[in-house]
C-alpha cells in the first residue's frame, strides 16, 4: 500500500527541517532572505538579512560561475540558473533543492514573468530562451534565437516586461527581441535593431523602456515598449568621442537597478566612467569619472547613491557617487575581488561578495562603513528575496 | 640556456615551444587567472560563454603561436582584450599549452 502523499510531504518537511536545525523554527515571512552563490563549489548558502547570519547550504547545483536567481511572486521559491544550463528551483524557507533540471547546454542568467507563472531562461548553447512552468519546471515552449542563414545567437539581457512578454538582445545577431508569452506555448515574437554586439540590457523599474548595453560600438539601443510600433533608436552614440578604448577584462552589467531620481546610470565600455542620462529625454546629462572599468552600477533604492565595483584588476576597490552632488563621495576598498552588491530592500545596507576573501561583506550604506561579514566559499552573485517584488529582475 | 636551445635546436624542436615554464607559485597564479577571470567570459569550466569554448577538443585545429598572441595582445574587433599587462609571452604560452592539453583545477 502506498503512504498517502500527505504523510511522504510531511516525512520531508520534517526531514528538511532537521537538516537545517529548526527546532525552535516557527512561522516565519520570506521578504528578508538572501541566497548566496558560491560559484566554485556549486553551493548555494541562505541568509537572513535582518538577522545576517547564515541558515542553509545547498550544493549539487554544478557550474555557478554566472549563476543568477530570481523569486516567486511569493518570496518563497528561488530559481538559479546555472552556467551549465542546470535550472535548479530552491525552498527558501525549509532550505532545499525542490527540483534541478539541465535545460541547456550554456546559459547566462534567467527571468520571471509578471503572473509569476513562467521562467524564461536564456541561453548561449543554443541560442535562444526557454519557457518553464514556474510550479513544475516543465518546458512550456522553446524559442530559438535564429537569425541570418540558419545561425544562433547568443542572448544577453533578459528581463521581464508587463503583459508576460519578456525583452533581451542577441549578441551575435545585434538586435533586440521581444517575446510575447501571453500564450505560453504559441509564444509571438517581435524583432528590432540594436548595433553592434549588445552585451547586456535593463528593463526599467516601470517596465516601460528596455534598454541594450552595446560593446561593439559607442551606444545603447533602446526600445519604448509602449510603443513598440516607434521601433529602437539609439542614445549615448558616440560616447567615447572616437577615443581608443581602455581593455574591458569583464563585461559590464544591466539591470533596472541602474535607475534613480530620474536619472540612468550606466557603465561606459572601454572608459572610467558613469554615463548619466535624463530618462525623460534620454539624454546625456553628464558623466562621472570612476577609478575603474565600471561593472555594477547601482543605485540604492532610494536613490540617492550609486555604488559601483569594477572589472579585474581593480576589483578590490568601489566608488559610491552622491546624486545630489553627481560626484564620487567614498572611495573604499572594501576586499579582494569585488564581484556583487546587493541592497536591502531600503538600502540601510549593502552586501558585498569578496570573492577571493571568500566572505560577504556587509556595510553600513550611510556611513559607508562595515557592520558584518559572512563566510562563503568564493561568493559571486548576491540574490535577496526583495526582488520577487520588483519589474525587470 | 644557450645550451639548451643549441640541444633544441640539434633535434629541430622550436625553442619558443620549449620556453620555460613558470615557477610553481606563478602557475598557481595564472591557474587561478585563467579559471575566475578568464573564465567570466569563457566559463569556469572553460566550456565558453560569451568567449568561445577553450576546452581541449576546441582548440585541436588552432596554433600554439596564434593562441599566444591572443592571449598576449587580444584579437581587435572582438570582446578579447590584451593582457600584456598581467603576464609575458613565455606564460602565455604555457596558459595555451595547459588548455590544449586540459587545464589544471
Amino acid at each position: 500500500m502506498k503512504t498517502p502523499l500527505f504523510i511522504r510531504r510531511l516525512i520531508l518537511a520534517m526531514a528538511a527541517c532537521t537538516l537545517v536545525a529548526c527546532t525552535t523554527m516557527s512561522p516565519r515571512g520570506t521578504g528578508d532572505l538572501a541566497l548566496i552563490i558560491e560559484r566554485t563549489s556549486g553551493h548555494v548558502t541562505l541568509a537572513s538579512t535582518t538577522s545576517a547570519q547564515p541558515y542553509a547550504r545547498i550544493g549539487g547545483l554544478g557550474d555557478l560561475s554566472h549563476a543568477s536567481a530570481v523569486y516567486s511572486r511569493d518570496g518563497r521559491y528561488a530559481y538559479v540558473f546555472g552556467r551549465d544550463g542546470g535550472l535548479s528551483k530552491i525552498d527558501m524557507l525549509t532550505g532545499t533543492l525542490v527540483k534541478r533540471v539541465i535545460q541547456s547546454g550554456n546559459a547566462i542568467g534567467g527571468s520571471i514573468s509578471q503572473d509569476g507563472r513562467l521562467v524564461v531562461v536564456q541561453n548561449y548553447t543554443p541560442g535562444g530562451i526557454k519557457a518553464f512552468d514556474a510550479e513544475t519546471l516543465e518546458l512550456l515552449s522553446n524559442v530559438p534565437a535564429s537569425y541570418g542563414d540558419g545561425q544562433f545567437s547568443k542572448v544577453v539581457g533578459l528581463a521581464d516586461a508587463p503583459g508576460n512578454k519578456f525583452a533581451y538582445a542577441l549578441f551575435d545577431a545585434g538586435e533586440i527581441r521581444v517575446t510575447d508569452f501571453s500564450d505560453p506555448r504559441q509564444p509571438v515574437t517581435s524583432r528590432y535593431p540594436a548595433g553592434n554586439q549588445p552585451y547586456d540590457g535593463l528593463v526599467t523599474p516601470d517596465g516601460r523602456h528596455f534598454l541594450a548595453g552595446l560593446f561593439g560600438e559607442d551606444g545603447i539601443a533602446l526600445l519604448d515598449l509602449w510603443q513598440p510600433e516607434k521601433g529602437s533608436r539609439k542614445i549615448l552614440e558616440n560616447y567615447g568621442r572616437g577615443e581608443a578604448k581602455l581593455p574591458v577584462f569583464k563585461m559590464p552589467h544591466l539591470r533596472g537597478w541602474s535607475v534613480a531620481q530620474g536619472k540612468a546610470y550606466l557603465p561606459a565600455i572601454g572608459r572610467h566612467e558613469v554615463l548619466v542620462v535624463d530618462v525623460a529625454t534620454w539624454r546625456e546629462v553628464g558623466r562621472i569619472p570612476v577609478r575603474g572599468q565600471p561593472v555594477f552600477v547601482m543605485a540604492r533604492p532610494d536613490g540617492r547613491q550609486v555604488w559601483v565595483n569594477f572589472a579585474f584588476p581593480d576589483y578590490g576597490m568601489v566608488d559610491v557617487i552622491d546624486t545630489l552632488s553627481g560626484q564620487v563621495a567614498h572611495r573604499i576598498e572594501p576586499g579582494k575581488g569585488i564581484l556583487h552588491m546587493e541592497f536591502t530592500p531600503r538600502g540601510e545596507q549593502v552586501w558585498m561578495s569578496a570573492r577571493d576573501d571568500h566572505k560577504i561583506l556587509i556595510y553600513n550604506t550611510e556611513t559607508v562603513a562595515p557592520i558584518g561579514e559572512i563566510k562563503a566559499d568564493a561568493p559571486s552573485g548576491i540574490f535577496f528575496s526583495s526582488r520577487a517584488h520588483r519589474i525587470g529582475f | 640556456m644557450l645550451r639548451t636551445s643549441l640541444v633544441f635546436a640539434a633535434l629541430g624542436v622550436s625553442t619558443v615551444a620549449m620556453a620555460d615554464a613558470p615557477l610553481p607559485d606563478r602557475q598557481m597564479a595564472l591557474t587561478h587567472m585563467v579559471r575566475q577571470e578568464c573564465g567570466s567570459c569563457h566559463g569556469m569550466s572553460l566550456q565558453g560563454g560569451l568567449g568561445p569554448s577553450l576546452l581541449p577538443a576546441a582548440l585541436a585545429e588552432k596554433s600554439l603561436e596564434g593562441l599566444t598572441a591572443t592571449i598576449y595582445a587580444g584579437r581587435p574587433g572582438t570582446a578579447m582584450p590584451p593582457w600584456q599587462r598581467f603576464l609575458n609571452e613565455a606564460e602565455a604560452q604555457w596558459i595555451v599549452e595547459q588548455l590544449m592539453k586540459g587545464f589544471p583545477e
